[in-house]
């Protein structure tokens, strides 16, 4: 993986964690709780530290990754009139909210588990600014404008300023470049605060190790104090290793809407994680007819492709997914039997017949014929039931020892009753999806 | 510039990836390079100086290193580092690499999920410097016929049958390093192989990206025409279409993207690498295929259909006589078992007509006439190189001066006291031998060690004379017991006038004799003794022939110096032994009289 994102709540927190060595000269209070339930909420009120949540009016809202959540309904402000909400009515407000399912304007839907809640910071328009930065291309860009909220993302190209920053560029440069672009309708009375907060802005950015980091809001009051109002965040996590301390504990949710993994996609990652070798898994329709065990990241992409371009209908593609790196025996066995599986529990609702295909590119050093061993142990567990479902099995690798890793997995098939076809290198790597698809 | 590789390039491989090395070798060996292709390793956790590889049917040294610096000084011609550390460290490897002024001209990085920022840097590092990185998350790429970076092309039978043991003449640049053995293949059935082929890395930050390296095979005059595989996300692509507008790029070019089926799934699902995910329409596979196509770039219907179109092009340029006839080159085979030697020899040679000593026939170095001494053959055979004659005269005067010094000392006396037991000329040798150590001949050794240690970390003589004092040692090859300032002992002053006379400079005699100053001023007999002189003019001769101060230390940790005095007195011994034989003496039996009895009856536990 790379980039990733996080919870507003865990932005933030990274925020507070830092902020007297970014952020000197401006205060920000992180009042900020992450609840999933509204007994939850109201236990934390009890808390030492947390007597904000009864004190003073509440702002909650749904933190799972996904914007606009203004647009979609889902941030609560006011009962009757902004900045009224007490802690029992946030905290109802979450228990609906957890109790059934929410449709986003997306078309995305899910339970909502996750909230942030915040005390409710009267301010005006005016004191509202946008910043943001990321990666373009090659350089980071950082983003800027008078105005935040909504109202930036309506009429962006006039509102925004943005500085390239490459990635050789002196902290001299970066911050006379920062100062040269702030936008000029930012008010005098404001303007060199803006600028200096933008310039710790970028660098804690830059030495957290974000992919993205965008406040908009950021309200500035009196006296410098600073509100994030609303935070989106993601994180390079190939950093983790040396950020560890500096995110403190970070967690890479999955993004809303996205069903949760099956148990099959989940036992194939633990597998995944436990061995030295690549295992992946994604189920992109169990109901489909065309399965695939392929070997390799590359050769995974391009049988997709080919198996979409070919069939007319990506629907008939069941899943996605590659073992590579050398896996051993047992473990091919059991990703061959998660798929396996998987494959003869429904069937074919047009009656037409399976089609498993067992392909991958020429290897490098994995012994063929080793990892094929898995496959036919697995054979032998489903030949039944790969009957069953009138499985018709097709066979592309190359690599060492493919010769006997080829003859091997025929020979099974043929034992077990299985139809089968094989072929070497001598074919190209995807033509098998062609030719199972022609019959 | 052209071709990226050449027959003659060399790569300094950091990590001991001994795998990966034997399989850079095996390659070299079939395709008949004169040198390996793999010209150190650094291995920063490793005490060994060297690692065997097979070379064919024989066995090569390739040596080691702690770090890149002290490689590239060593190998200055190897221009490609293979940079084989992990994702912790593989940054900090680079880095320094490029560093290294006027060494490196490409860096291979194969670790997957170096941070993007330092990946940034690095790729923004070496593009100041003119290094071409390849990677990071890379096999690496190939020159066929020239030069192979470690795993790429898998074994030597998938290497052969898919012609990537000679040029061919298609330059192929994808982004999977999985496909680019299969792209290899697909070239090799289609058309005539590879001239070049680059695998640029999964990663998201990449050094070089595909129009680098189709720029550089534009210029390359083996590259006909290039093949192209990119990937869903990024707008690498774009570069290429814009060159190829421009003119920039004149050579055919046949390119697909993978990841078409991406576009079937809004998000969430992570098809391939992690440089893999569309941020915009431009970045989606189907929108560059459909632009490349417009530029004029040959792309197929489908990936299916990707070797045909190889094949088409292939055959137009041959029919337009841009493709020539290639010719089969003579391979060598790796023999399919292979032991490892339990010894290494680097020092002489008794397979030929002749056995050698250090390259040297024996006739030619063994009759007066050759011009060469004893001195010329230790040098020969303990130091592998042939010294200047004032340096084979001194370890001869040296070899000379140490032969004898008389009957009593211990040496020579258990000589002696063997002989007389009736035992043979070895038995007697040897137990004179065993006597040399830390009293008895060992003065030169450590003589030669303090008084360098305390010249290299510049201590006054003041300073090391306190300094010893206070770790409570003697000054090795200081004093002597009869001879002081006054009767000086004449075979240092021997030694001390040649060396004055035909050593090119003499820093640590020099500071010993400032030592020697201040201690005779104490005591006139801690005069600079014999084993002295010899140990730190034996220093002396190493500086002066070029060893730097660590090889130095090695000859001292080995104990070289304690070997001169051995073989000078094995020749003072075999006089004794063969005097007692000569003279018939009985066995010797210490006198009673001469023997302290001092023995309590043990006491009862």
């Amino acid at each position: 993986m790379a980039q990733r994102a996080i919870r507003e709540y865990d932005g933030k927190a990274i925020f507070a964690k830092h902020w007297t060595k970014y952020f000197s000269g401006f205060h920000y209070g992180f009042k900020s709780v992450l609840v999933t339930s509204g007994a939850e909420l109201k236990a934390k009120a009890k808390e030492h530290g947390f007597e904000w949540l009864s004190q003073e009016p509440l702002v909650a809202k749904p933190d799972m990754l996904f914007g606009k959540r203004g647009k979609n309904n889902l941030v609560l402000f006011k009962t009757n009139k902004p900045g009224d909400v007490t802690l029992d009515e946030a905290a109802a407000w979450i228990d609906e909210k957890i109790s059934k399912t929410t449709t986003l304007l997306t078309g995305q839907h899910g339970t909502l588990s996750h909230f942030i809640v915040e005390p409710f910071t009267p301010h005006t328009q005016e004191q509202e600014y946008y910043i943001s930065a990321t990666t373009v291309g090659e350089d980071d860009v950082l983003f800027m404008s008078a105005e935040g909220g909504m109202e930036v993302e309506e009429g962006w190209d006039e509102k925004v300023n943005e500085v390239r920053i490459p990635i050789n560029m002196s902290d001299a440069d970066m911050e006379h470049a920062i100062k040269a672009n702030v936008p000029s309708d930012i008010p005098a009375a404001t303007r060199q605060s803006f600028t200096s907060f933008a310039i710790q802005f970028f660098k804690f950015y830059r030495d957290m190790n974000f992919a993205y980091l965008e406040i908009n809001p950021i309200v500035m009051l009196a006296n410098n104090e600073m509100a994030i109002l609303d935070l989106v965040a993601r994180l390079d996590d190939t950093a983790g290793f040396m950020m560890g301390e500096a995110w403190g504990e970070i967690e890479f949710p999955t993004a809303f809407g996205m069903e949760d993994q099956s148990p099959e996609e989940k036992a194939i990652a633990e597998a995944d994680a436990k061995s030295g070798a690549s295992l992946k898994l994604t189920i992109l329709n169990p109901m489909g007819r065309i399965w695939t065990m392929v070997a390799g990241g590359g050769a995974s992409v391009v049988y997709a492709d080919t198996i979409a371009d070919l069939s007319g209908d990506v629907k008939d593609l069941a899943n996605y997914g590659e073992y590579s790196g050398g896996p051993t025996t047992g473990e091919t066995k059991f990703y061959a039997e998660t798929v396996l599986d998987l494959m003869t529990r429904h069937k074919d609702p047009k009656g037409r017949n399976k089609i498993l295909i067992i392909g991958g590119a020429i290897a490098n050093f994995t012994d063929v014929a080793k990892t094929f061993t898995g496959i036919i142990q697995a054979f032998e567990v489903y030949a039944e039931k790969m009957k069953a479902h009138n499985t018709r099995i097709y066979v592309r690798r190359g690599g060492p020892n493919f010769e006997k890793g080829l003859k091997d997995i025929k020979a099974a098939a043929d034992r077990l009753g299985l139809y089968i076809e094989v072929y070497g290198p001598e074919t190209h790597v995807t033509d098998i999806v062609r030719m199972a698809l022609a019959k | 510039m052209g071709a990226l590789f050449t027959k003659e390039t060399q790569a300094i491989f950091w990590n001991n990836n001994a795998s990966a090395i034997q399989r850079m070798l095996d390659y070299d060996y079939v395709i008949n390079r004169s040198k390996p292709s793999v010209a150190a390793i650094v291995a920063p956790t490793s005490n060994n100086l060297f690692e065997k590889f097979f070379y064919g049917p024989d066995e090569i040294m390739i040596p080691l290193y702690r770090n890149t610096a002290d490689a590239a000084k060593a190998h200055p011609k190897a221009d490609v580092l293979l940079n084989f550390a992990s994702f912790r460290t593989a940054y900090d490897v680079t880095m320094e690499a490029i560093a290294i002024k006027g060494q490196f001209r490409t860096v291979m990085v194969t670790a997957e999920g170096i941070p993007e920022r330092l990946a940034r840097k690095m790729n923004q590092a070496a593009r100041d410097a003119g290094v071409i990185v390849i990677g990071p998350a890379t096999v690496g790429g190939i020159a066929p016929g020239a030069f192979k970076i470690a795993n790429v092309g898998g074994t030597i039978e998938n290497i052969v049958s898919s012609k990537l043991h000679r040029a061919g003449s298609c330059g192929l640049v994808t982004r999977s390093g999985g496909l680019f053995n299969e792209l290899s293949n697909i070239i090799s059935i289609n058309a005539d192989g590879i001239a070049e082929g680059v695998a640029i890395g999964g990663d998201r930050f990449v050094g070089s990206v595909f129009i680098d390296n189709l720029l550089r095979m534009q210029n390359n005059p083996q590259v006909k025409y290039m093949v192209l595989l990119g990937e869903v996300g990024g707008t690498e692509e774009y570069k290429v279409i814009e060159a190829v507008k421009s003119g920039k790029i004149t050579k055919p070019i046949i390119a697909w993207c993978i990841g078409t089926i991406a576009k079937h799934f809004s998000s969430g699902v992570q098809f391939g690498h992690a440089g893999a995910s569309a941020n915009a329409d431009a970045e989606t596979a189907a929108a560059k295929n459909t632009a490349m196509a417009e530029a004029g770039i040959y792309v197929p219907e489908s990936f299916n259909d990707l070797p045909l179109k190889i094949n088409e092009v292939y055959n137009k340029l041959k029919a337009e006589g841009v493709i020539g006839e290639i010719e089969e080159p003579e391979l060598r085979k790796v023999p399919s078992v292979r032991r490892a030697k339990q010894f290494i020899c680097t020092i002489s040679d008794d397979r030929g007509d002749e056995a050698t000593y250090a390259g040297y026939p024996i006739s030619s170095v063994a009759t007066p006439d050759t011009g060469f001494g004893i001195g010329d053959v230790m040098s020969l055979l303990w130091f592998k190189k042939r010294y200047p004659k004032w340096a084979t005269d001194y370890i001869e005067t040296v070899i000379k001066t140490v032969a004898d010094h008389g009957p009593a000392v211990s040496g020579a006396h258990n000589a002696k006291v063997t002989a007389r037991a009736g035992k043979d000329v070895i038995s007697s040798l040897v137990t004179g031998l065993l006597t040399i150590g830390p009293r008895f001949g060992g003065a030169i050794d450590d003589a030669a060690r303090y008084f360098k240690y305390a010249n290299d970390n510049g201590m006054s003589p003041k300073e090391f004379i306190d300094y010893m004092k206070k770790e409570g040692i003697p000054i090795s090859g200081i004093g002597h017991r009869i001879k002081s300032v006054r009767n000086p002992d004449l075979r240092v002053s021997g030694l001390k006038k040649y060396a004055a006379e035909f050593f090119p400079a003499t820093p640590l005699l020099d500071y010993a004799l400032e030592v020697e100053k201040l201690t005779t001023s104490k005591k006139d007999n801690l005069i600079l003794n014999v084993d002295g002189t010899i140990g730190i003019l034996m220093v002396d001769m190493w500086r002066a022939l070029g060893y730097c101060e660590k090889e130095i230390d090695g000859f001292i940790d080995a104990g070289a110096l304690n070997a001169f005095f051995v073989v000078g007195r094995s020749i003072g011994f075999i006089g004794h032994i063969l005097d007692e034989k000569r003279l018939g003496m009985p066995m010797y039996r210490h006198p009673m009289d001469d023997i302290l009895y001092n023995v309590e009856k043990a006491e009862e536990i």
